[in-house]
């Protein structure tokens, strides 16, 4: 097993080894990870549209692998997903973009 | 239109069934078709009977589909014999198999469509023409939506998706507008329109190494897509999974996809889908007059199984009933998530 980077996309397939460790909270977590990606409210292709969007907020390969495969199945396209990737982006860029009020606050408590 | 050599003019590897057979058999999988069976309690997989009966006419096409299990084209010559056309024609006189299912290549190019399709009708028998629309657009081959109208012949229709770049990147530079064109001259012969009776029904392949949608959630956007964008209409839409054989398989290959593509199928095998697969209805007719159980066995050089009658001259429909079904790693591709057939999904 090469170990030589941190992601591998084969480990993808070997998420379930995780429940090895506590198998309680493994069985759990499925549960619940499988009726939050059901169809509910909101469909399991905009779930899986969010769920792109979110992977590329928190950059996880493996998330990204798996909901471009599982927004394509549930019949996005590639103009809809990458205008959630945007959505992703725009957020994380305003998120930055918006703590510099709180550059500004400072800079008025510390300004004359 | 952007035409490509097809796998057997390149003399590539893979344009032998046997070849592919070999490839697919390489691959480490988690289990095999056989066993994901057997733990669904359907091994042996047989037949329910002979409710189709799906004629391949001919391997020659007007395209070169970069998923295309045939691996047709313009170059293939390959054709149905008169002397077969008759046996199928007479089997399907003396049996009551009620639908002839005529596919290809294109099937229109074959010298003697006109008379297969109105041989089926006259018999009374629902016939499919598995046409890939820019075939019509051909200036020989105007003549095809109204003698497929005047012979109410019901139309599956290939197109990958609503919006061309897709299209045009599975089937050929140009082919979506063709399409397009084709779709609109056979809605103004009244294909797809209610109350006309006149089927049109389309049918997508997924643009890629993945699943297809949802049939049902695919046909609302596809509907509404079309006729927003286009102003047409059809009837149904079937999703079909892109086999991995022929040159999907190839494409696979080249794309370094090939145990990823499989091993989603293996994960997606879904028994439900599994117990509806189409060979259990229908037996399918090679050019040569060769019976296999389905189009992809067809293509693999997979012939119905030993012991059974062989060819079209020799059809025992009793015995052919209720054969155990050819099998391979290709069949997960039928059995994958809502399942695969040239009706579409199953499950």
């Amino acid at each position: 097993m090469d170990h030589s980077h941190y992601y591998h996309a084969a480990d993808l397939a070997r998420f379930g080894e995780v429940g090895k460790g506590a198998p309680e909270l493994w069985e759990k977590f499925q549960a619940w990870y499988g009726a939050v990606f059901a169809e509910g409210a909101l469909t399991a292709r905009e779930k899986a549209l969010i769920a792109l969007a979110v992977s590329h907020a928190v950059q996880c390969p493996y998330c990204i692998d798996a909901y471009t495969t599982a927004s394509l199945e549930h019949g996005s396209n590639e103009e809809q997903m990458t205008e959630a990737v945007h959505v992703a982006a725009a957020i994380r860029g305003g998120s930055s973009l918006v703590h510099g009020v709180q550059m500004r606050n400072h800079l008025e408590r510390l300004g004359m | 239109m952007r035409v490509l050599p097809t796998l057997q003019k390149q003399h590539h590897p893979l344009a032998s069934g046997a070849a592919q057979r070999r490839r697919l058999a390489q691959l480490p999988l988690a289990r095999t078709f056989e066993a994901a069976l057997d733990g669904a309690g359907l091994l042996p997989l047989l037949a329910t009977g002979i409710e189709v009966l799906q004629v391949n006419v001919g391997k020659k096409c007007n395209q070169t589909c970069r998923h295309c299990h045939v691996d047709a084209g313009p170059d293939r010559t390959e054709m149905m014999p008169p002397d077969v056309v008759d046996a199928c024609l007479r089997v399907l006189a003396e049996s009551a198999i009620p639908t002839l299912d005529v596919t290809g290549g294109a099937p229109e190019l074959h010298p003697e469509f006109r008379r297969i399709v109105a041989a089926g009708v006259a018999l009374g028998r629902r016939v499919i023409d598995r046409c890939n629309l820019t075939i019509t657009r051909l200036p020989n081959y105007r003549w095809i939506p109204p003698f497929l109208a005047e012979h109410r012949v019901e139309i599956s229709a290939s197109l990958p998706y609503f919006q061309g770049h897709q299209t045009d990147a599975q089937r050929g530079e140009g082919v979506f507008d063709e399409s397009i064109a084709a779709l609109r001259e056979l809605n103004s012969l009244g294909y797809g329109r209610a109350g006309s009776g006149l089927v049109l029904n389309l049918v997508t392949n997924p643009v890629g190494a993945f699943l297809p949608p949802d049939q049902r959630a695919a046909e609302r956007d596809w509907k509404r897509e079309l006729g927003r964008r286009y102003g047409i209409v059809f009837d149904r839409l079937y999703t079909i999974t892109n086999m991995p054989i022929s040159r999907f398989l190839e494409h696979l290959d080249e794309k370094g996809q090939v145990e990823a593509y499989l091993t989603r199928l293996v994960q997606g095998f879904n028994p439900a889908a599994a117990a509806g697969v189409m060979c259990r209805t229908t037996l399918s007719v090679g050019w040569d007059g060769t019976l296999y159980d389905c189009d992809f066995n067809q293509m693999l050089d997979l012939p119905v199984g030993e012991g059974l009658p062989r060819h079209i001259r020799d059809l025992d429909a009793a015995r052919l009933a209720g054969r155990p079904i050819v099998l391979g790693p290709h069949c997960f591709g039928c059995a994958a998530g809502a399942g695969s057939s040239c009706g579409g999904a199953v499950a």
